[in-house]
C-alpha cells in the first residue's frame, strides 16, 4: 500500500474499498472481546472460518467471517452478529456454526439461538429489538461489530478518518479547538473536566514541544469499556488523537495503556503501523504539512499509574509516583513540556464532533453533560456488559430496561459508581439521571463509568472494606495520609466485618476519612474515603449496628 | 527577579518569585511544622504536616507549603481548625509507628494528638524518606532506598553498597526522626556483612581529619 498523499487520494481509496464490498453478501461477526474470548469465542470463530472455507471450495466465496472487538452484551457471549439485518445470536458454540451458516445462506434465522425474554418467552431477532441494545445510543461502540480491528480498511469502510480529512483540509487548528469547546466535551476518565479548556491550556503554553496522550490505563475496578474501545476500534481513538494534536499543535503522541492485555497490544500496534503505512501518521499527513508521530507505552501494573502526573512520570521512564499539580500537566507534563492527557473515550468522541458539528453533539445528553457515555454494567445484574446511553438517561433505564434488573429475582439495595474511589447510593435514588454533576452531588460520581449493582444481601461494610483493601495495595506510599490512613481505615472496617467493632470506631473512621481526603498528595488518596463517605451518608445505621455494645452485647456480624 | 507580596497569618510578606510558601514563612519568622523537609534536599511533599490554608481569589484550598509557590495577593493561614485537625490525625497515624519519637511527641503536644489512637504498627519508620533522599541527592551514594509500595513501603540499605560506604558516613542517622535509619543499617550489617565495619573503621582511621558523624539537623527540644 503506497502512502496516501492527499485527502482526495484517501477518499478515492475509500471508494475503492466500498466498491469491492457487496452489502448484500452475508457477514458473520464473531465477538472477540474480553468476555467472549474468555468463553472461547476463538473456537467459534475458527469453526466459522473452517466451515466457510469448506463452503467456498464448493460454492465460491459466498460468506465473510469477521473477528471483531466487543459487541457489548458480555453476559450472553460468545456473541455473533449476522449482517445484513443485524441478526444477533447468543451463547454460540462451535457446534452451532454449520446451522448458522446454512440458515444465513438461505436468508433464514436460527430461532433457538436468538434472544428470548426470560419472563414472556418472546423472541427478538434483530439488534434493534433486543432489549439490551434497543434502549442504547451506540455512537461509539456501535461500529465494533462492523470492524476487524486488525484491518484499517474496515475502519475506512465505515467512514473512518473522514473527520481527520475534514479537520486538515477545511479547518484551522483554532476552528477545531473551537468546535470541541463548543461541543462542551467533558473528560470521560472521571473528572468531567472540559476537554476543550484543557486543550486550550496546552495549546497556549509557551513551549514549542507539546505532547498529547491517550490514557488507556483503566485501572478503576468494574470499568472495562475503554479496553473494549481500544481493542475493538483502535483507529477511532487514534483519529481523535491526531485531530487533537493538530488543534493543539503537538508533534508527538503517546498511547498509554495496560501491559496485561496481549490482544489490545496487538491491535494498537497494528493500528499504529497501518496508519503510518497509509500516511495518516508521520510527516506531512495527507499532504497537509502537519507532522505527527504516536508511540505505544505500557503501565507498570499499578493502579496509580493511571493518575495523570504518575502516568507522565512513567512515560519519562521514572517510577509512576504522582507529583503535586500546583502547575498543571497541561502546562508542564512529560519532560516539563505541555502535555494534554485525555481518556480513551474522550478521544473517541472527537471524530464525530468534527464530522457532525458541535450543535449535533450538544443536542445529545443532559444540560451540562453532553453526548453519550459508555458504562460497564456488572455486579448483581441480569445483563452484564458494556452499555452506551445519552448523558442524562435515568439510572432506572440502565439498571432495569438495559440491565434487566437484579439477578435471581432479588431486590436492589444499592448502586455503586466509580470503583474504589466512587460511591454507593441507595436503590430509592434509581431515578437520578446519569450526569457528571448530579451524580457527584449524590456522592456517587460516575468516574470512568463502572456501574456495580448490589442486591439486598450485600453487606455495605464489606463493600467498603473490599474497596479499601484494593486501594491499600495500590497506594504508592509516598505521602503519609494515604499510606498510613488507608490501612488504619481498613483495619477498623475489617474488625467491624468480624463483629469486633469498638466504640469510637466510627469517629476514628470519619476523622481519617476527612484527613486522608483533604491532605493526600494525589487523587488516589484524596478520593479513597469517598465510598466510605457515601456509606456514612446513606447506610450509617448499618454501620452503627456493627459496633459492639459497650454494655456487653456483641456487634452484629450479619 | 520580581518580588511577590502575600499575607501569612496577617503578616505582610514580600519574597522573590519562585519561593515556596514554607520558605516565605521561614523568612518571615513564622513557624510551620515539617518532618520530611530538609533545606539541602528537593522538596518532597510526603509528610503533609506543612499543609496550610491558602485563600486565592476567594477560593480556599489546602496545600503543602513546602511545594506551593507563592503567588500575588494570596492569603496563607498556617493554623486553622481544619489545618490543626489534619496535623493532629497525621501525627496520630505516625505515632502508631513511633510513639516516642521526640519530634512527634512535641507535635502531639501542640496539636493534641493521642499517641494510642490507632492500631500500633510493627515498624518505627515513618517513611519520611530523609535518609533515602539525602543519600541520593547530597551524597550520591544510593546506599539506602525505598522498597515496596503503599503501607508496605519501607527503607532498606542495599548491602552491596552499604558495606563500603555507610560506616564512614552515617550522616543519615542524625537526620532520621525515629532513629530507624541507624537500626536498619545495623541490622543489615549484622545480616549481610558482619565484621565489615572493622575493615571500614581501619580505613577511616587512616583519614584522621574526617569527622565520622556530622549532625545535620538537631533534634528539636521543647
Amino acid at each position: 500500500m503506497p502512502k496516501l498523499q492527499s485527502a482526495a487520494e484517501l477518499e478515492k481509496f475509500r471508494a475503492e474499498i466500498l466498491a469491492k464490498r457487496d452489502p448484500a453478501k452475508p457477514c458473520i461477526a464473531v465477538c472477540a472481546g474480553a468476555a467472549c474470548d474468555g468463553m472461547d469465542s476463538a473456537a467459534v470463530a475458527a469453526a466459522f472460518v473452517a466451515e466457510a472455507d469448506k463452503l467456498a471450495a464448493k460454492l465460491g466465496d459466498k460468506i465473510e467471517i469477521r473477528t471483531t472487538g466487543c459487541h457489548g452484551y458480555c453476559e450472553k457471549g460468545p456473541n455473533v452478529v449476522v449482517t445484513p439485518g443485524d441478526i444477533c445470536y447468543f451463547e454460540v458454540q462451535p457446534a452451532d456454526v454449520t446451522e448458522i451458516i446454512t440458515a444465513t445462506l438461505k436468508g433464514e434465522v436460527v430461532e433457538r439461538l436468538v434472544y428470548q425474554d426470560p419472563k414472556s418467552g418472546a423472541k427478538a431477532v434483530h439488534m434493534n429489538e433486543v432489549p439490551f441494545y434497543k434502549h442504547q445510543t451506540r455512537l461509539l461502540i456501535g461500529d465494533n461489530p462492523k470492524i476487524d480491528p486488525m484491518r484499517i480498511d474496515d475502519y475506512l469502510a465505515v467512514g473512518g478518518y473522514s473527520a481527520l480529512v475534514k479537520a486538515l483540509t477545511t479547518m484551522t487548528p483554532d476552528q477545531v479547538l473551537d468546535e470541541v469547546k463548543k461541543a462542551n466535551l467533558r473528560g470521560r476518565g472521571g473528572g468531567g473536566f472540559p476537554a476543550g479548556s484543557k486543550w486550550e491550556t496546552t495549546k497556549n503554553a509557551p513551549e514549542k514541544t507539546k505532547y498529547v496522550i491517550v490514557n488507556g490505563h483503566e485501572g478503576e475496578s468494574a470499568a472495562f469499556m475503554d479496553r473494549a474501545m481500544l481493542t475493538g476500534n483502535p483507529h477511532k481513538i487514534l483519529e481523535g488523537l491526531i485531530i487533537g494534536a493538530y488543534a493543539i499543535g503537538a508533534q508527538k503522541g503517546f498511547m498509554y495503556t495496560r501491559h496485561d492485555m496481549p490482544r489490545l497490544e496487538k491491535h494498537v500496534r497494528a493500528a499504529l503501523a497501518q496508519a503510518k503505512e497509509y500516511g495518516l501518521l508521520g510527516t506531512n499527513i495527507l499532504g497537509s504539512g502537519f507532522d505527527f508521530e504516536c508511540e505505544l507505552h505500557f503501565d507498570v501494573g499499578i493502579f496509580v499509574s493511571g493518575e495523570s502526573s504518575a502516568l507522565m512520570r512513567s512515560i519519562e521512564g521514572n517510577a509512576p509516583e504522582p507529583r503535586p499539580k500546583y502547575i498543571r500537566t497541561s502546562v508542564s507534563g512529560i519532560w516539563d513540556k505541555p502535555s494534554n492527557l485525555n481518556n480513551v473515550e474522550t478521544w473517541a468522541n472527537v471524530p464525530q464532533i468534527i464530522n457532525n458539528g458541535a450543535d449535533w453533539f450538544t443536542s445529545i445528553g443532559s444540560e451540562k453533560s453532553k453526548g453519550t457515555k459508555l458504562i460497564s454494567l456488572s455486579g448483581n445484574v441480569v445483563n452484564s456488559g458494556i452499555v452506551e446511553v445519552p448523558m442524562g438517561t435515568p439510572l432506572r433505564t440502565l439498571v432495569f430496561d438495559i440491565g434487566g434488573g437484579v439477578r435471581d429475582g432479588k431486590t436492589l439495595k444499592a448502586i455503586h459508581f466509580g470503583g474504589a474511589m466512587g460511591g454507593s447510593i441507595p436503590a430509592d435514588l434509581i431515578d437520578a439521571p446519569l450526569d457528571f454533576d448530579g451524580m457527584s452531588k449524590l456522592g456517587a460520581p460516575i468516574g470512568a463509568g463502572g456501574l456495580l449493582l448490589m442486591d439486598e444481601d450485600t453487606d455495605m461494610i464489606e463493600v467498603a472494606r473490599y474497596l479499601m483493601d484494593f486501594l491499600v495495595k495500590e497506594s504508592c506510599g509516598k505521602c503519609a495520609p494515604c499510606r498510613e490512613g488507608m490501612p488504619q481505615m481498613l483495619h477498623i472496617l475489617t474488625n467491624m466485618t468480624l463483629g469486633k467493632g469498638k466504640p469510637g470506631d466510627l469517629e476514628r473512621l470519619e476523622d481519617i476519612a476527612e484527613v486522608t481526603g483533604a491532605a493526600s498528595l494525589c487523587a488516589l488518596g484524596k478520593t479513597s474515603p469517598d465510598p466510605l463517605k457515601s456509606m456514612f451518608r446513606y447506610f450509617k445505621p448499618e454501620y452503627e449496628a456493627r459496633i459492639v455494645n459497650p454494655a456487653g452485647g456483641s456487634g452484629d456480624t450479619k | 527577579m520580581s518580588e511577590i507580596a502575600l499575607k501569612i497569618d496577617d503578616k505582610e510578606v514580600k519574597v522573590a518569585a519562585g519561593t515556596t510558601v514554607l520558605e516565605a514563612a521561614q523568612q518571615a519568622g513564622i513557624y510551620i511544622p515539617t518532618l520530611c523537609h530538609h533545606e539541602k534536599l528537593e522538596a518532597f511533599g510526603g509528610c503533609r504536616l506543612c499543609i496550610v490554608e491558602v485563600e486565592s481569589r476567594g477560593w480556599t484550598s489546602y496545600v503543602v507549603s513546602c511545594l506551593y509557590p507563592v503567588a500575588k495577593d494570596i492569603i496563607v493561614r498556617t493554623r486553622s481548625e481544619k489545618v490543626d485537625k489534619i496535623r493532629k490525625v497525621i501525627v496520630e497515624e505516625l505515632m502508631a509507628h513511633a510513639p516516642d519519637a521526640p519530634e512527634l511527641v512535641k507535635l502531639a503536644e501542640v496539636y493534641g494528638a493521642d499517641r494510642n489512637r490507632f492500631e500500633r504498627k510493627e515498624s518505627f519508620c515513618v517513611v519520611c524518606g530523609l535518609c533515602v533522599r539525602y543519600c541520593d541527592e547530597v551524597k550520591h551514594l544510593n546506599a539506602v532506598g525505598f522498597i515496596d509500595n503503599g503501607a508496605k513501603r519501607e527503607i532498606s540499605f542495599i548491602p552491596e553498597v552499604a558495606k563500603d560506604v555507610c560506616w564512614e558516613c552515617q550522616e543519615c542517622f542524625t537526620l532520621c526522626p525515629t532513629s530507624y535509619a541507624q537500626a536498619a543499617y545495623l541490622l543489615t550489617e549484622a545480616l549481610a556483612f558482619p565484621g565489615q565495619r572493622k575493615v571500614a573503621a581501619a580505613r577511616a582511621a587512616k583519614k584522621p581529619n574526617k569527622s565520622r558523624v556530622i549532625p545535620i539537623a538537631a533534634v528539636p527540644t521543647n
